[in-house]
């Protein structure tokens, strides 16, 4: 790290008198102005915003995370929010968290801890120091650390720093309401509405630390408000009075960071969350097949911005049916698909239970469809706003009867755009449902897109019924690579039945014939079998590894960054993440079989684990398993993967 | 004149008991295709599970037989997707009411444009004889062995209270108005429901016996049509009038009663009052069962809104394709 001392530049100076207070008030008073100043330039820093579910933390975080990402600094991001709407103002429960992680190289996770925790109140202090560095930065605002507030967080003494175990040197303690009141006294606005700028006060001070160039949170705001000017103009006004604060006074930082882009790609980006970027994903599959997208579903918490995003989307012919259920979400998706659409239908948690009956239907029919499952927190209605792994079984396997189905893990929030796009590929060409897992940290997190060209994309191309068949067409009868075509209704010269009951492979009528339904369930299986997916790739020390690393989908970031510090370590480290579940790459065994030691990390009791060694003969990885409702963090990873080396 | 006949949509040999409604309803469906004279490859039909819901398998159009009380959603999906197909939902009461029940009353107040079909022999067939939602309370079968001890679901009720728009019942074995009413519940645009009742002659024998033939139908049936009086009987001698709070059976004639006082059935009449009350007489209350088209309401379909509305937002926003859809983000550019 290079240290770089700079005159202070004067220029933004303008507003912002400290308010007089007593050393009672605010025994951590700003540090009085300095003429110069640090700038300090670092590989990467992670901010997390926290404060009430109604302080408007994730909007703040979202700015930050955007203003960042213009110029050029690799981002990713994580929103930590309670499940209840509006808990009681002040209450532990209550507190929402936006974690944004960002790089001068790439950043493959939100990060462990933060480097600068914003804690809007005495709850948010309390619940989200766990998730800071120790020597962090703490960005408080006083005004909520009352009394009552601090009865509400549970504080036994007044002197709630010195409770936590925080060195005051480390805390920038400003009081902000005070501050973002005096900003817009002049704006006539009441003081609900003033209250509501106080996130854009906490942005402002920490787009000062990292000087960050604030136009771009301003046109964000301008545009976010395009039709409330006002609203824009008082959070534009009250950012600059947040930068300009920290700027006058230096706070109490001891520096200013700079996060100076190393690995730039050049193109043209836009930050997306995971949910969108699957939703882009079909959006995207639909228009290159040539067909109507559909999506069925029912609102359940990870999955629903999905919906509200295809939802939005009427003018590309999206059609989407909030439908009267999670089983109906699936049932019409499933009508959609016999019809000749893309269907597609999203769910979370119990949803992907209720699901299961239909997605079986789709499985006899052998049509396609795209069941996409959100993953979080369970068994049962369990955490809805956390996530976790613990769906592959039951994804795999959950049904009834013989029902291979292919299963895929997207990786990252950008690598659920590909993932939609592929398993929407692979169920239209090969004639079956198709299972995309994703969950709550990828769906809600997000990352810096590059925006993709759809004449890059691969072709999709159903397995229409030819022509030619017509008059000796039945509906089994399959292609070369044992896919049953696809006659969708309004044809002539191709009606046909299909149904739920075991079906004869050469007529098509129902058949309960022992050996028709064993070849049956065997070219069903045959079919997904045969479906053909890249080899899984490994990442690191190849070659020499005395420990690989193995995960599947969105720990990808997780899993890459421990390997990462280990290598840095002088460890010999490689890493295999699956994407694709079902079918297993063909290379798997291989894989697994080369390196002496393997673990299995994974957000389960250890699903993938007991998967690969039902599917590799032999194979008897050690295993790190977490189930917390929040993602790994990486010095963990890197302590258990120290240990298992060690052994 | 169709260009089809009842042979166009007609395939395979059908495996019910001998005697068994559904035959019967079979037949009429295949004749009011071809009197309706759509292209069999424009039509679905779609069933559930069921003895009645092998149905599809038994027509030469395309279809499904898809799994336990799902038709109404999947062929939801399936008319919102393909709005020119002419969709046929077809259930039994178990499928419709019981199982399926939440897709049954959502289906009809969204309105969307099935024809759906529900076969009501009042029990559980394929199961071997379990009472249905629609048996009657005391009903002895071999779930219920010293008889239900809940009071069954009329189906007008339930499709009235999820706000359909039309509603019809007929005799499987009454062939002339079995066709009529399906005519008629194609041309209704919007969730048709049409009340088939039929026998068992299995596990619950006779249940509709006393308009299941011509003769029964004459004493104890009103055949009802739109502007026509409310009259019965064997030679139209009696009529319904409305009196108090409701619907009375007169003797035209009788007691100072003459046809001018006979009520004429309105069947597109918005308030579904009246039209209720027909539905649900001749549950052994003295009144005859109402037989024909009983609400014909229109009312704007949820498929046609939905393309209205796809029409109204693409000439409102100037993104049609993904790469236009692109760039209503915000887009920063990283340069080299």
């Amino acid at each position: 790290m290079k240290l770089i001392t700079i005159s202070c530049p004067k220029k933004h100076i303008f507003y912002v008198p400290l308010r007089p207070q007593s050393k009672n008030d605010n025994p951590y008073k700003v540090k009085s102005m300095a003429d110069s100043l640090n700038i300090q330039e670092l590989e990467q820093v992670v901010v997390r915003f926290s404060g009430d579910s109604g302080d408007g933390m994730q909007l703040a975080g979202n700015i930050f995370s955007t203003v960042s990402a213009t110029v050029g600094n690799s981002i990713s991001t994580f929103p930590d929010y309670p499940a209840d709407i509006r808990a009681p103002q002040g209450s532990l429960t209550g507190v929402s968290g936006f974690q944004v992680h960002i790089g001068a190289g790439k950043v493959y996770t939100p990060g462990d801890q933060c480097d600068v925790l914003v804690a809007m109140n005495a709850a948010a202090f309390k619940t989200q120091l766990r998730y800071a560095k120790p020597n962090a930065t703490i960005i408080i605002d006083t005004d909520s650390f009352t009394q009552k507030d601090l009865e509400k967080a549970e504080f036994k003494t007044a002197d709630y720093i010195a409770e936590m175990g925080v060195d005051p040197d480390r805390v920038i303690a400003c009081p902000l309401t005070t501050m973002v009141k005096d900003a817009l006294a002049d704006s006539g606005m009441d003081v609900k509405s003033v209250l509501k700028c106080r996130n854009m006060f906490a942005l402002g001070l920490v787009c000062w630390l990292f000087s960050r160039d604030l136009d771009v949170a301003f046109n964000f705001l301008r545009e976010k408000f395009a039709k409330k000017p006002a609203i824009a103009e008082a959070n534009i006004k009250v950012i600059q009075a947040g930068y300009d604060y920290g700027h006058n006074t230096h706070s109490s930082a001891m520096n200013v960071y700079r996060i100076e882009s190393k690995t730039k790609v050049p193109g043209r980006y836009m930050d997306i969350t995971g949910n969108k970027a699957t939703a882009y994903g079909f959006i995207a599959a639909a228009e290159k097949a040539g067909l109507q997208l559909y999506l069925g579903s029912y609102p359940i918490t990870p999955a629903t911005d999905v919906l509200h995003e295809l939802s939005k989307h009427k003018s590309l012919g999206v059609k989407t049916v909030q439908c009267e259920d999670e089983i109906a979400g699936c049932s019409s998706a499933v009508g959609a698909s016999f019809a000749g659409a893309l269907a597609v239908t999203s769910t979370s948690g119990p949803g992907i239970c209720l699901k299961s009956e239909a997605m079986n239907l789709a499985v006899i029919m052998e049509l396609p469809l795209v069941v996409l499952d959100v993953q979080r927190g369970g068994p049962a209605t369990g955490l809805p706003t956390k996530s976790e792994q613990t769906d592959l079984l039951q994804v795999l396997f959950g049904r009834n009867g013989e029902s291979p189905m292919p299963v895929m893990a997207a990786l990252s929030p950008t690598d659920c755009f590909d993932a939609a796009y592929d398993a929407s590929k692979m169920a239209l060409e090969h004639m079956t449902p198709v299972v995309l897992l994703t969950d709550a940290f990828i769906a809600n997190g997000s990352g810096a897109f590059k925006l993709p060209k759809l004449e890059e994309y691969p072709a999709i191309n159903p397995p229409y019924v030819p022509e030619e068949l017509k008059g000796t067409w039945t509906p089994y009868m399959r292609a070369e690579n044992g896919t049953r075509y696809w006659a969708v209704p309004g044809r002539e010269g191709f009606t046909h039945i299909l149904g739920g009951l075991e079906k004869d492979n050469k007529t098509g009528a129902i058949s309960t014939n022992p050996e028709n339904h064993d070849l049956m369930t065997r070219l069903r299986a045959e079919k997904v079998a045969k479906i053909q997916v890249p080899d899984l790739e490994v990442e690191g020390d190849k070659d020499n590894a005395d420990l690989l690393i193995v995960g599947f989908g969105s720990t990808y970031g997780h899993l890459h960054a421990a390997m990462g510090e280990l290598r840095a370590a002088g460890q010999k480290v490689a890493l295999a993440q699956f994407r694709y579940l079902n079918p297993l790459p063909a290379n798997t065994a291989d894989v697994l079989k080369k390196y002496k030691k393997v673990v299995v990390a994974e957000q389960n009791m250890g699903q993938l684990a007991a998967y690969l060694r039902m599917k590799v003969d032999g194979f008897v990885p050690e295993q790190f398993n977490q189930v917390k409702g929040q993602p790994f963090v990486v010095e963990e990873l890197v302590n258990a993967f120290k240990e298992i080396l060690k052994k | 004149m169709s260009s089809y006949t009842a042979q166009d949509y007609k395939k395979g040999q059908p495996r019910w008991c001998p005697g068994c409604g559904d035959h019967f309803f079979l037949a009429s469906l295949h004749k009011a295709l071809a009197e309706i004279g759509v292209a069999p490859h424009n039509v679905a039909v779609i069933s559930g599970i069921g003895c009645s819901s092998r149905l599809p398998h038994y027509m030469a159009t395309y279809g499904m037989n898809t799994i336990h009380g799902r038709a109404a959603a999947i062929a939801t999906g399936a008319k919102v997707t393909n709005p020119d197909l002419d969709v046929w939902q077809v259930s039994g009461d178990g499928d419709g009411l019981a199982i399926g029940g939440n897709h049954f009353i959502h289906a009809n107040r969204r309105n969307i444009d099935l024809n759906m079909i529900l076969l009501n022999n009042r029990i559980y067939g394929l199961t071997k004889g379990q009472y249905s939602p629609t048996s009657p309370r005391g009903f002895v079968s071999k779930s219920s062995p010293y008889g239900t001890v809940e009071d069954p679901f009329r189906p007008a009720e339930l499709c009235f209270g999820a706000r359909g728009h039309f509603f019809a019942r007929a005799v499987a074995t009454d062939a002339p108005g079995t066709i009529e009413v399906l005519k008629a519940a194609h041309d209704h645009k919007g969730a048709s429901v049409c009340e088939i009742l039929q026998n068992c002659v299995i596990f619950n024998n006779g249940t509709h016996d006393s308009v299941y033939d011509k003769e029964g139908r004459k004493k104890n049936a009103i055949y009802v049509r739109h502007g026509e009086k409310l009259v019965f009987g064997e030679n139209n001698e009696f009529g319904l009038v409305q009196e108090g709070f409701g619907l009375k059976v007169v003797e035209i004639g009788k007691d100072g009663y003459t046809i001018d006082d006979i009520l004429v059935h309105d069947a597109h009449s918005e308030d579904n009052t009246l039209q209720l009350k027909l539905a649900l007489m001749g549950d052994g209350d003295g009144f005859p069962i109402a037989l024909g088209v009983i609400r014909d309401v229109e009312a704007p379909t949820y498929n046609d809104a939905v393309a209205a509305q796809i029409d109204e937002v693409k000439a409102a926003k100037k993104y049609h394709n993904f790469a236009e859809l692109l760039e209503t983000n915000d887009i920063w550019e990283v340069k080299e």
